[in-house]
């Protein structure tokens, strides 16, 4: 069974754990900036959104690629980057609706979401359980289906 | 490691800016923040010089853990000289600021000289430089920082800045940062705005490496977050009701000083607590708390987001203020609602914001109200000096007033700014004032609390409960329960207290932690990450040496050991109820064996012998 | 089925690759002319600077993956079809049949009317040919022209910089990618680009270009002429519309419905070669940017296998990395009747953004110096959200795209 990252923004008091966790997992280093999670404040609402890639199906970033530098991991469904095909066109940073693949400019390369091979960090790290990783078919993936439903401009009739 | 090594220094006088290195030694007897701030301080400005003055220096540094994964990792300090009590000052603050000075590569920063016009500090990595800012001054924190993004069109800088009172010359005006975040005591506000700075603005992208045994780093700090998480009190009461979950306890314990500290016990207690927080209100059923957020890296997040009801006379015509900001803080709650005999948790809730808004400190503010309240019911001063304000205890109104005037730096606003000390000497009632070495108390009252008031009397900034919390121990029993009202025992604690917080204040961490976590715990945690060896005695040893440089800074400042005391009215009028009923702070029991067990001499000098051991600078 | 496409660049790839999903057993052949496999023009700068090996512009990596999708590669060209009986030419005279074609032809680079633009000191930047003969002209020292600083012309400012070659940049409008970015911004980037050390001249045209030795003299409109090793000319494109015509209702490219079918029910077209629907306007035209080539191929391979897929339009966006300064551009940043816009301008510091909406809806957007969750700049237009009070929050500092983006999905 696939699972997905369940963000619950309730939960969330943006310590930035998962921040540092992701950071360090990908770049050896605790730095916010790069990571592939960001924590998003809403001041006047009083709340915390912890927001990265959905692994969305139709995956805009994968086939806007000109290089095929984005593959799909078929073990956990994430789309990764291998960074020694990205040539850093950023094209894909433009493509991703989501806004969750970013430029990397100390790399020249990209950076989004691996669901570090299956055992993301950011939610070993969330100390509130605002960030679990669970079975694709609970409601996490439901709700993040359809965020990414919303999105999807082209399907009017799919046959 | 964990340090980045590197200080960047900014001479505002000739907007000279350069970047040297870490002197490693220092750190290794100083740790970081508030120890080795102060060791640069001390070497490079003259203890007598005035606050004010260009010559004064402004440091904001950060700990060898801030920006890391350690939980509460997110601390930075403001040290300089106090205008309000001539003393060292170290403000601590939360938020992301300090994580964000660590990512652009920067362990300290200080601030020396004075610019020609107003400025604001831009950081972004190893670029700073210094930008106009005649059109941010006048404006709010929260309006300052609204623009500074705007101007840079980046929403992930991290802004620290001062408020309107600050510029007006408040003698209590804080650094505010991330909005809502405060090094608030001691006026550390008031000196930035006085070198004509408004605000230090940052953007890092660099990371916080440099560990020293990455492995064990993260084994260490995972392990002690779950120490952190099974704990009652930073795993439960702090993450539900902040540091609010003291105001029924204190209260209870008759140690919950009322109406300018003439009484123990406020009737109204229950209606500002932290469970107060969680009822939902008449009007739209919403609590004033919406949730708990943390700090940067930290577990616990005790923090308060809060909003006022928005038919609450104080906000009714003022939408800006219907949205969530920072909530109360016990002390901030207890000197703007006990002290000043309010009960009106909108109305608190608002003042709290106002604070904030414009870069006050709620402690010295409230308790300065306090003590013009009593002033103006002892007629001493009346309408004709508030403008029209009936400032009586337990007056909303007139609180609420006075907070507006005093953030924007307006009328009699301009001499509650002046601090209670101050503004009771200008009366004639120096007695009335609530004050150590010109400092306002915080909350806890040392007829019922006796260790808090040795604490006061000789805390290192004026007063103050965040230089040897011994109520941790005193009410908490942590990590020992010991007697509130006994003076036995209590000079070793304050002691203890003093020296392992000093060592906290110095790592980056924050000091709530160390409601579950002693040197035990933090000492592991800085050891795996910093060069050297960092056991729980190292710690401890250099917490004792921050204390005594501290301490001869502020006599070769001109203190001395006459300002160690607390007001008569702690001194000579018992309490009139609770537990520590007829009691008194017999503070005499516990001043020379203080003394004498810190090595000092009995006019509260170092000995020779006691500066040698701890290698202080001569 | 038998499916042919011509055309071996992403909108035919992308295709052929739909089809073999959606059909198993269904024969599919990929002709293409270039002497090359399949490859991705948009990544030809990055071999210029040496990032990348020529194989690394390939647009599938996996060796034999054509092969082992079962798409047959034809390397030729197809010099006619015959529409009424499902034929078509190729070069060497052969005739190949089909029941569906694509035509993903894409387009060409062309050279505008000027004496001695077919000089051989002369070349484009456009086919992996192009640049080869780049790298082996315009190294460390050489003197280079470049002619149009549009998006193409802007994109291989940089790997030319990086080759260490004396550049100039002549345009002959006022700014810098005027297509792409407002006036604005285009400023910041050609000061930026002169700031870096390229000589930008702007509304400045070539005259003439002839030999001169071993050099290239070439003259210019109110500039003195100069003397260079290489010109390029990167001054448009034309669709590739040739084999349509006769056949098929073009215009500037071939004319498609919705469902990127042309006139002809058995025959569609994709990429730059088609004028598809354009999603701000409504309009069909050609956009000429590899993500739409992608969303045509399969939109138009989806309806060649019998699904029923209507086109929304593709945002037109570009993004532009000129030296380090990265620009991007999404739907009307042009804006429109009756619309509103928000600025912010930090010039000193090479940051800029400008949102453009029509109500309370975004319709476009131009930003300089930001690298930040920018999809959601797309998002935000694509979904035609419905802004609220965000608008107003926008309005006042439009740098909070996210978090008005973010709003609209979990509030
Ligand atoms: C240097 C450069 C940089 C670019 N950078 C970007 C960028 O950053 N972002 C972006 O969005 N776009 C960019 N583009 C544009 C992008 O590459 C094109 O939009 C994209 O290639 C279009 O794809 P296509 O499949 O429609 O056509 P093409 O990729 O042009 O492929 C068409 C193929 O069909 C072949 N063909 C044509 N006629 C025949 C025939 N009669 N018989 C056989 N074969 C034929 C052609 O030779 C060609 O191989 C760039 C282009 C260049 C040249
Ligand atoms: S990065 Fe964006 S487009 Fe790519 S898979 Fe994730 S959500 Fe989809
Ligand atoms: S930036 Fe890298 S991963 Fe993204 S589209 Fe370009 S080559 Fe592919």
């Amino acid at each position: 069974m696939q699972k997905s990252l369940h963000i619950d923004p309730e939960k969330c008091t943006g310590c930035l754990q998962c921040e540092m966790a992701c950071s360090y997992e990908n770049e050896g280093v605790f730095n916010p900036s790069k990571s592939r999670i960001k924590v998003f404040t809403f001041h006047d609402e009083g709340r915390f959104v912890p927001y990265t890639c959905t692994q969305c199906d139709e995956a805009w970033c994968m086939q806007a690629c000109p290089v095929d530098a984005i593959v799909l991991n078929f073990v956990t469904g994430a789309k990764y980057i291998l960074n020694d095909r990205c040539v850093g066109c950023k094209v894909c940073t433009i493509a991703c609706p989501f806004g969750t693949v970013n430029y990397n400019t100390s790399t020249g390369k990209v950076i989004k979401c691996d669901l570090c091979g299956g055992d993301p960090k950011c939610a070993e790290a969330c100390p509130t359980g605002a960030i679990t990783y669970i079975d694709a078919n609970a409601t996490g993936l439901e709700r993040m289906r359809m965020w990414a439903a919303k999105t999807d401009t082209q399907a009017s009739t799919h046959a | 490691m964990a340090w980045t090594k590197k200080i960047l220094r900014v001479n505002l006088t000739d907007g000279v800016i350069s970047a040297e290195p870490l002197n490693m030694e220092w750190a290794q007897q100083y740790l970081g923040q508030r120890g080795l701030a102060t060791r640069y301080f001390v070497e490079e400005v003259d203890a007598q010089v005035g606050a004010l003055s260009p010559d004064n220096k402004f440091i904001m540094a950060t700990g060898p853990l801030t920006g890391t994964m350690a939980s509460t990792g997110g601390r930075y300090s403001c040290i300089t000289k106090s205008p309000l009590t001539g003393t060292i000052a170290c403000s601590n603050s939360g938020g992301f600021f300090g994580a964000e000075m660590k990512n652009a590569g920067w362990d300290m920063i200080i601030l020396e000289g004075k610019s020609p016009t107003p400025v604001y500090l831009y950081v972004e990595n190893d670029q700073a430089r210094l930008i106009p800012a005649e059109d941010l001054w006048g404006k709010s924190v929260w309006a300052t920082d609204e623009e500074i993004h705007k101007k840079h069109q980046d929403p992930q800088i991290r802004i620290a800045c001062v408020g309107r009172a600050a510029e007006s010359g408040n003698l209590f005006a804080a650094v505010v940062n991330d909005l809502h975040r405060a090094a608030g005591r001691s006026g550390v506000g008031t000196v930035l705005a006085s070198k004509n700075v408004k605000a230090v603005a940052l953007r890092g992208t660099r990371g916080v490496g440099n560990i020293k045994d990455m492995k064990r780093f993260m084994d260490a700090t995972f392990e002690h977050k779950k120490v952190l998480a099974a704990n009652a009190v930073t795993g439960a009461g702090l993450p539900t009701y902040g540091t609010q979950v003291l105001m029924n306890v204190i209260n209870e314990l008759g140690a919950l000083p009322t109406r300018n500290m003439r009484e123990v016990r406020f009737e109204g207690a229950h209606s500002v607590s932290g469970e107060a927080m969680h009822e939902p209100r008449a009007s739209d059923g919403k609590k004033n708390l919406t949730r708990n957020g943390g700090c940067f890296g930290c577990t616990i997040a005790c923090g308060r987001i809060s909003s006022v009801d928005r038919t609450h006379f104080s906000v009714k015509d003022k939408p800006q203020y219907w949205g969530n900001s920072g909530g109360l803080e016990y002390e901030a709650a207890w000197a703007l609602g006990p002290d000043t005999g309010v009960d009106d948790l909108d109305a608190l809730t608002y003042v709290n914001f106002l604070c904030n808004e414009d870069g006050i400190d709620p402690i010295s503010f409230g308790a300065t109200v306090a003590a013009a309240m009593e002033l103006f019911e002892d007629g001493v001063i009346t309408t004709e000096q508030t403008g029209g304000i009936e400032l009586k205890f337990g007056s909303a109104e007139a609180l609420v007033k006075i907070a507006e005037l005093t953030a924007r730096g307006e009328g009699f606003g301009k001499e509650i700014g002046l601090g209670s000390k101050r503004l009771c000497e200008k009366y004639g009632r120096p007695e009335l004032s609530m004050t150590v070495k010109g400092q306002e108390f915080p909350a806890y009252d040392p007829r019922g609390i006796q260790g808090m008031g040795l604490t006061y009397a000789t805390s290192n900034r004026g007063a103050c409960h965040l230089r040897s919390y011994t109520v941790s121990s005193e009410v908490l029993g942590i990590p020992v329960k010991t007697d509130p009202l006994a003076t036995d025992g209590k000079p070793e604690l304050v002691i203890a207290f003093q020296d392992a917080t000093a060592a906290v204040d110095s790592s980056g961490l924050c000091i709530f932690s160390t409601f579950a976590w002693s040197l035990d715990n933090i000492a592991p945690q800085i050891d795996a990450a910093c060069e050297g060896d960092w056991s729980v005695e190292k710690c401890a040893e250099v917490g004792a040496r921050i204390w005594q440089l501290e301490r001869d800074f502020n006599m070769r400042a001109g203190l001395t050991a006459a300002d160690d005391t607390l007001p008569k009215r702690l001194l000579k009028d018992a309490a009139n109820v609770g537990p520590a009923e007829g009691k008194v702070c017999d503070l005499g029991a516990m001043l020379p064996k203080y003394y004498e067990l810190r090595g000092w001499t009995t006019e509260g000098q170092l000995t020779p012998e006691t500066r040698q051991r701890y290698g202080l600078p001569s | 089925m038998n499916y042919v496409i011509i055309g071996t660049g992403p909108a035919g790839v992308v295709a052929a690759e739909t089809l073999r999903q959606r059909e198993s057993t269904a024969a599919i052949t990929l002709i293409g002319d270039e002497p090359e496999p399949p490859y991705s023009r948009m990544a030809i700068p990055y071999h210029l600077i040496g990032d990348i090996a020529e194989e690394g512009t390939h647009l599938r990596k996996a060796p034999a993956h054509f092969e082992r999708e079962r798409i047959q590669c034809i390397q030729q060209h197809v010099s006619n079809i015959q529409v009424d009986n499902h034929q078509l030419t190729l070069a060497d005279g052969s005739q190949l049949g089909f029941d569906k074609l694509l035509l993903a032809t894409g387009s060409r680079a062309v050279r505008p009317p000027i004496p001695g633009m077919d000089l051989p000191g002369v070349t484009n930047c456009w086919t992996l040919a192009d640049a080869r003969r780049i790298i082996a002209k315009a190294n460390a020292g050489d003197d280079v022209i470049l002619m149009g600083a549009g998006f193409i012309g802007c994109i291989i400012l940089e790997a030319l910089a990086k080759r260490g070659v004396n550049l100039t940049v002549v345009e002959m409008e006022n700014r810098m990618v005027p297509r792409m970015m407002d006036e604005q911004s285009g400023g910041l980037l050609k000061r930026w680009c002169e700031q870096q050390g390229v000589r930008v001249l702007t509304s400045t045209k070539v005259k003439a270009v002839s030999v001169a030795g071993e050099k290239l003299y070439v003259e210019l409109e109110t500039q003195p002429a100069m003397q260079v090793d290489l010109l390029i000319c990167a001054t448009g494109v034309k669709p590739n519309i040739e084999l349509a015509k006769g056949w098929l209702q073009t215009r500037h490219g071939i004319l498609v419905n919705r469902r990127l079918q042309t006139n002809h029910p058995d025959i569609f077209a994709a990429g730059d070669v088609a004028e598809g629907r354009d999603f701000s306007t409504g309009d069909y035209s050609v956009q000429a940017i590899q993500p739409t080539a992608v969303e045509h191929g399969f939109i138009a391979a989806t309806n060649m296998s019998g699904g029923h897929y209507l086109h929304q339009g593709s945002v037109n966006m570009n993004v532009l990395d000129t030296m380090g300064l990265i620009s991007a551009s999404f739907g009307l940043w042009q804006g429109v009747e009756n619309g509103e816009s928000a600025t912010l301008n930090d010039p000193e510091h090479y940051r800029y953004i400008n949102l453009q909406f029509k109500g309370e809806r975004l319709v476009g957007a131009n930003t300089l110096g930001m690298t930040q969750h920018i999809g959601a700049l797309r998002g935000l237009i694509q979904n035609r959200t419905r802004l609220g009070k965000w608008k107003d929050y926008l309005m006042d500092n439009p740098s909070r795209f996210m978090e008005a983006y973010l709003q609209q999905r979990v509030a």
